[in-house]
């Protein structure tokens, strides 16, 4: 979605102004816009007072928020130790092969954001992909192209 | 007697499909035309634990159990086994003997199993308080409250219950402290940012029974004199997160938290904070100062939290596993609790038993179990059979336990005592074709990226310990760099700010320990003896062995395999990318890995 000042002022106050809402609050954001804008965190300091820089610490240090655009599909690739032991860095060097990106690019397209998470908890259905919010298990390099495949055309598998 | 249909919907069984499942059976039922007498009751549950067989249908009161069920096998199901009392046996659990069972308690991975901290899960719709209610929930809230906050604290500390998160601290100890200060306000916080790779147990639980963990939270609250309470949840965690908000809605709507706990003076609000996807904030300090909303960095603990925690007031913050035995405890005291397990390690422990075991999933059993019982019995041995090599218990800052400590009775101290940990309960299975050298770098590249960076010997001795280490499994691995590796290790467990880093050296100072053989091979041979280095591997199809069904050539991503039909096949080996994948498609044992100077 657009960045909108206005878009970023609901998200603001949507939540009492109190330093303990930031990181959600930034959370939203990036829900919102896939990536935390510049003019978010400075407005949110600004009814926070507290200064911006302590707004862009939490924006480098949390994994979940990004101050770049991520693409409009998100891979989440599982190297959690019960996916890495069950070939989670095939499956990486699979979609660096199909996608040319490795974990935490972007195509050029804007299509796809490559990610590498530690562990969704799934470990019993070892190695995980998540695509999308959508969770696919026992993914194998054929399987890898069937998904992308699938998410390219517009559904899911 | 009208049938109940209960479907597994943890993360798990979604990911297989559990809610087309879900969607078949309302469908089916409502083209079905059955009288409204017979209308089964379609249950969506937590997780079951046994998630590779996802998903997972129950018949109840039959105690029918099918598993792996598609979409196609509704209607079947539905007319034999729901509106009739026939079973389906191929949707049935095969055992060690072949012979297909029908309840829970029959399967082998189940039978061993002692469930308290699971005990809801799988039989209850977590969005239904009702469900909870019928089950006695929140009666032991209610006892709390008829008891004196002293009364409720001796009765934990009776249990023996300790931190069930990884350090295994004395739970009643810990609420005795916060109670004594007469500081207010106090918090209660309940640690829900499971980062532990291979570990999924609280995941499980606070999908699966959000309101036995709000139960427990709301008990430590009382106890203490603290209103206001936090459950901090991993941000990857959608469902869990989901769940434990709709039922904090719903136990305030009922007036069990809120400005009146069950009707009494007392007020409580508990709110959840979603975490920001990094590891430490799973550090007691680290986690308070991210619900503060700040980077979530831990401070030295010379005044621990339970004095000077949430905006320097005291603080309980106890692991999800934990608060959800502690309605066990205050219903049935703390008496009977300490009978179960091992006298310093009371209770059960929840395992994430996953890895190349051929049943994986969250396994519930009395402390001082046998490694080899959990593995072998319950996890059903290794994948295909191959040997056993190591488990890896106590997530990445666990440690590895060769082959003949497996009799090793598992409880906080005798893991703590081989330089490995309970940890939050991951157990993580190797075979012989799991590399410990990579498995340690694996560890150490993901504490590296996860350490925060505040101090100096966890942040830059990690870094320089990962470089050794890839040098290693990469081929560049030179005499000394083992005793170059122990020397940092101690270093870093040593001079670290906070338990992470005190505890991150383990993974390789136990393979070091107790597979040095492997590094030696590495380092002087140049030889990666599981076939997992890729500058230290080739793989060879044996041509004695291979019957040319083709299946490696499918599966390699490289085309580097060809061969006739029925005839044995060959690796091109300057295509061949050494990722294994034939060696993991054959069957037959056909594809050896060799060291990249050796010739076959």
């Amino acid at each position: 979605m657009e960045v909108s000042e206005k878009r970023i002022e609901e998200i603001i106050h949507s939540y009492q102004p109190d330093r303990r809402y930031a990181l959600a609050i930034l959370q939203d954001m990036q829900r919102e816009f896939q990536y935390v804008p510049r003019e978010g965190m400075e407005a949110l300091a600004e009814e926070l007072g507290c200064p911006v820089s302590s707004l862009y610490a939490m924006a480098t240090f949390y994994k979940a928020l990004s101050l770049v655009p991520k693409g409009r599909h998100i891979i989440k690739c599982c190297d959690g130790t019960a996916c890495h032991i069950r070939g989670a860095s095939t499956l990486i060097d699979g979609i660096r092969r199909e996608l040319k990106i490795g974990p935490g690019e972007t195509t050029q397209d804007g299509m796809f954001s490559l990610e590498t998470v530690n562990c969704l908890g799934s470990c019993a259905l070892a190695p995980v992909l998540v695509v999308d919010d959508v969770y696919y298990g026992k993914v194998t390099l054929e399987k890898l192209k069937e998904i992308l495949q699938t998410v390219r055309e517009g559904g899911a598998v | 007697m009208k049938k109940q249909i209960l479907i597994c919907c943890g993360t798990g069984c979604r990911a297989n499909g559990s809610m087309n499942v879900v969607d078949a059976f309302r469908s089916e039922i409502g083209k079905s035309g059955a009288d409204a007498d017979v209308i089964p009751q379609i249950k969506t549950t937590g997780c079951n634990g046994f998630c590779e067989n996802g998903p997972i249908v129950k018949i109840m009161p039959d105690n029918l159990v099918y598993y792996k069920v598609k979409p196609k096998d509704v209607p079947e199901i539905l007319e034999k086994s729901v509106l009739d009392d026939q079973e389906i046996p191929r949707l049935m659990y095969k055992d060690n003997e072949g012979n297909r069972v029908r309840s829970q308690e029959e399967n082998p991975f189940y039978a061993h199993q002692q469930k308290l901290a699971l005990r809801h899960i799988g039989k209850i719709d977590p969005e239904n308080i009702e469900d909870y209610l019928e089950l006695g929930g929140y009666e032991a809230l209610r006892k709390a409250l008829q008891m004196t906050p002293d009364e409720v604290i001796a009765e934990v500390e009776e249990s023996g219950l300790r931190g069930r998160g990884g350090a295994g601290f004395p739970a009643g100890r810990k609420w005795r402290t916060a109670a004594s200060y007469d500081n207010f306000p106090k918090y209660v916080a309940c640690n829900g940012d499971e980062g532990d790779p291979g570990a999924f147990m609280d995941r499980s639980i606070l999908e699966g029974d959000p309101h036995a963990v709000i139960e427990g939270l709301a008990i430590a609250a009382i106890a203490i004199g603290a209103e206001e309470g936090f459950f901090y949840i991993r941000d990857e965690y959608d469902l869990a997160v989901k769940h434990v908000k709709k039922a904090l809605e719903d136990a305030e709507a009922r007036g069990i938290i809120g400005e009146s706990v069950m009707g009494s003076q007392k007020r409580l609000h508990l709110s959840v904070v979603r975490g920001g996807g990094a590891f430490v904030c799973g550090e007691s300090t680290a986690l308070m100062a991210s619900v503060e909303g700040r980077v979530g960095e831990p401070r030295a603990k010379y005044i621990r939290s339970v004095q000077k925690g949430l905006w320097d007031q005291p603080t309980v913050l106890n692991n999800v596993e934990t608060l959800a035995n502690i309605p066990l405890i205050i219903r049935d005291g703390g008496k009977k609790f300490a009978e179960i397990g091992t006298e310093t390690s009371t209770g059960t422990k929840v395992f994430a038993l996953v890895g190349k075991v051929k049943r994986t999933g969250l396994v519930e059993v009395p402390m001082g179990t046998s490694l080899r019982h959990l593995i072998f019995d319950i996890g059903g041995g290794i994948i295909g059979d191959r040997p056993f090599k190591a488990v890896q218990t106590g997530g990445p800052s666990g440690g590895c336990i060769p082959e003949s400590m497996l009799d090793l009775k598992v409880d906080f101290d005798s893991l703590a005592k081989y330089g490995a940990m309970m940890g939050s309960g991951g157990m993580i299975v190797m075979d012989d074709r799991s590399c410990m050298v990579e498995v340690a770098r694996y560890y150490t590249n993901f504490l590296c990226e996860e350490s925060c960076g505040k101090c100096t010997p966890c942040r830059e001795g990690l870094r320089r310990m990962l470089e050794i280490l890839t040098d290693i499994c990469e081929g560049r691995g030179k005499e000394g760099d083992i005793e170059l590796l122990e020397r940092i290790g101690h270093a870093v467990q040593d001079a670290s700010l906070c338990s992470l880093g005190k505890s991150a050296p383990n993974p390789i100072l136990t393979t070091i320990k107790y597979f040095r053989d492997e590094y030696e091979a590495h380092i002087r041979e140049k030889r990666c003896p599981a076939g997992v280095c890729k500058n230290l591997t080739r793989f060879e199809i044996d041509e004695a062995k291979c019957i040319g069904c083709d299946m490696c050539a499918k599966g390699c991503p490289a085309g580097a395999i060809s061969g006739e039909k029925k005839m044995p096949h060959r690796i091109d080996p300057s295509k061949c990318i050494s990722c294994g994948s034939c060696r993991e498609a054959c069957r037959f044992d056909a594809v050896k890995a060799v060291g990249r100077g050796q010739e076959a």
